[in-house]
């Protein structure tokens, strides 16, 4: 299964290595919240990222990062600006053709107990975006859910088991495993990582990194910890109150940070750690 | 599990046992003595001696502890007293009102349920736009009348004016249905709104976004996910509303002189007719411990993460 997807995914980007696969151009939100007022969560944001890829966003909590990534799954509209995949625009699409585009952005959110339902089976999860696409029947998804536990570094075992049964950080490699099981796009972690405690989260980074060079994919990671964003992508782009202030590469990050709102960012997490 | 159930029911025991004790005391701490009453009640003039040997008789002097095993052991059966009043022993007053009132509480619960969940969900799903508002402003006004004005209300409309259903008396489906209409109404609305708010708070959850973004549809989702694990956090609730019911729904019961516990409870009460208020103390303490019982029990069916031997439970 993985050469396959390998070889299909290198075919196809022959010659254009460089090629922009998510691409946000004056992207704005805008919520309405009564009386006429409304809050500006995102305010003319670009970026793009390239194919096999990772860009990280980070910022203090409340300056639009999520709202980035729902916009880009189409679960929030845009409010103006464009997002295309691969070339193509997808915000502001009708429902149907919206769920098209759904199997090809996967998520993976903050606190995996909630990613899954509490009376759903392990396996069952990890079969469900398999059968629904119909890339299988049943009985050929719950085997392969137990290759995607096996890929995660999971006990193929824990198939059987309810969410509860499972701790954080086993859960959120159940969450990663089904994310992928689709053979996504991109991979959007919103603060992935940020309710496991560290050592649990130095694993679950080092599994995203193996994962990424395995099948190539790309990510969009969004976080609040510059050294966790830093640790994964090549480009972070710095948001405050909803505009990207600075993007950066991440080697280079102590070194090229110019805007005082980076530097206060970098003061904060390298003051401790460096 | 069969080891938690049988633990759970012999749990129950030693609750009946203080229950039944104080419902006992009930009467020994009555001010008057139940052979006087009696007398009372005829209409004759208790004599002195005669009243001294009749409790003598009946062990009233005994120590309290020793009555409380007598009647216990009468109780146990189902030998609960005489009724002051109504002329027949409390057993059969009270197996006589009992299924009036399971009618009525069926009756209510069905059309709640009916009602609640679609309603709610529809809350929920059109959070914040006119049909939710217009909901929500009803049932605030079905949590916030007293039923009593509700079914009067009701008789006014039905009974008075339309003609169309008795206004009191109980039985048959005719009589049933203003009651049950108003019982119903009040626990709509707060069930509305818990339903609303619980399926909020699970659509929440990130497992929604998750499921769409694997192209389920929300209405797909919301039906077999959200809604299961919402109506899971209304279940406690449901078993005490059930339990109040069973209890007799006082107030709705009397003005439609619906011939339930609820009913009974209050003329007995307004008479002291303690024999009957004693088997209705513990009717309620039955239903209440059964009542909880099932809750419990269904929790550990319906909700893997309490679910005894789940390894983080
Ligand atoms: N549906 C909504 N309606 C109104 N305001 C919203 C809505 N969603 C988000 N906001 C507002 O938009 C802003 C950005 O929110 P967002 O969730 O994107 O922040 P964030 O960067 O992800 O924060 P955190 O690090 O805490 O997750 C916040 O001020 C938030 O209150
Ligand atoms: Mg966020």
């Amino acid at each position: 299964m993985k050469d396959r997807r390998l070889s299909i995914r290198t075919h196809g980007r022959t010659g254009n290595m460089e090629e922009k696969l998510l691409e946000l151009t004056h992207v704005s939100k805008r919520f309405p919240v009564g009386k006429g007022k409304s809050i500006d969560a995102v305010k003319d944001v670009s970026f793009a990222v390239k194919s096999g890829e990772s860009l990280g966003i980070v910022g203090e909590s409340g300056c639009g990062k999520s709202t980035i990534a729902r916009m880009i799954t189409g679960l929030t509209e845009v409010s103006s600006g464009v997002i295309s995949l691969e070339g193509k625009v997808i915000s502001g699409l009708d429902r149907r053709r919206q769920r098209e585009v759904y199997r090809h952005i996967q998520m993976v959110f903050q606190d995996p107990y909630s990613a899954i339902s509490p009376r759903m089976s392990i396996g069952t999860f990890l079969e469900e975006g398999l059968v629904h696409f119909g890339i299988m029947d049943r009985k050929k998804a719950g085997k392969e859910a137990e290759n995607l536990l096996k890929l995660v570094d999971l006990d193929p075992a824990l198939a059987e088991r309810l969410p509860h049964q499972l701790s954080g950080g086993q859960l959120q490699r159940v969450v990663i495993a089904r994310a992928i099981s689709i053979h996504p796009k991109l991979v959007i972690l919103d603060e992935a990582t940020s309710a496991l405690d560290v050592s649990v989260q130095k694993q679950i980074l080092e599994l995203l990194v193996r994962l990424q060079k395995e099948f190539s994919l790309t990510y969009l990671f969004i976080g609040h910890d510059l050294a966790v964003v830093r640790s994964i992508t090549k480009q972070i782009c710095v948001m405050q109150e909803g505009r990207i202030v600075e993007t950066l590469n991440s080697e280079f990050l102590t070194r090229d940070a110019a805007h005082p709102y980076t530097k206060q960012l970098l003061a904060s997490v390298f003051s401790v750690r460096e | 599990m069969k080891k938690y159930i049988i633990g759970r029911i012999l749990f129950v025991i030693p609750i009946m046992l203080v229950l039944s004790f104080f419902t006992f005391s009930l009467s020994y701490l009555s001010p008057s003595d139940p052979v006087t009453l009696k007398y009372e009640r005829m209409g004759a003039v208790p004599d002195k001696e005669q009243v001294e040997k009749l409790k003598e008789e009946m062990g009233l002097n005994d120590p309290l502890l020793v009555q409380y095993g007598s009647w216990l052991g009468r109780v146990l059966h189902g030998d609960l007293g005489e009724s002051y009043y109504y002329g027949t022993t409390v057993w059969q007053q009270i197996t006589k009102r009992v299924p009036n009132t399971l009618i009525l509480t069926a009756a209510t619960l069905l059309l709640t349920i009916l009602l609640a969940v679609p309603l709610g969900v529809l809350c929920a799903v059109c959070q914040n736009r006119w049909v939710d508002y217009l909901l929500r402003f009803i049932s605030f006004f079905g949590v916030s009348m007293p039923s009593f004005w509700v079914g009067m209300l009701l008789m006014y409309a039905f009974g008075v004016k339309l003609k169309l259903l008795p206004i009191m008396g109980s039985g048959d489906l005719k009589h049933l249905i203003l009651p049950a209409v108003t019982l119903a109404f009040w626990m709509t609305s707060i069930y509305v709104r818990r339903v609303r708010g619980s399926m909020l708070e699970e659509m929440n959850q990130d497992y929604l976004t998750g499921g769409l973004a694997l192209g389920y549809t929300k209405a797909h989702i919301i039906w077999t996910q959200v809604l299961p694990n919402s109506l899971l956090s209304v279940i406690t609730m449901f078993g005490m509303s059930i339990g109040s019911l069973l209890g007799g729904a006082t107030i709705v019961e009397t003005i439609f002189e619906w011939q339930g516990v609820g009913k009974m409870a209050v003329e007995a009460i307004s008479i002291k007719d303690f024999p009957i208020i004693q088997g209705y103390v513990l009717w309620m303490a039955i239903i209440y411990v059964t009542i909880n019982l099932l809750v419990d029990l269904s929790y550990q069916i319906l909700d893997p993460r309490i679910r005894l031997g789940g390894k983080n439970a």
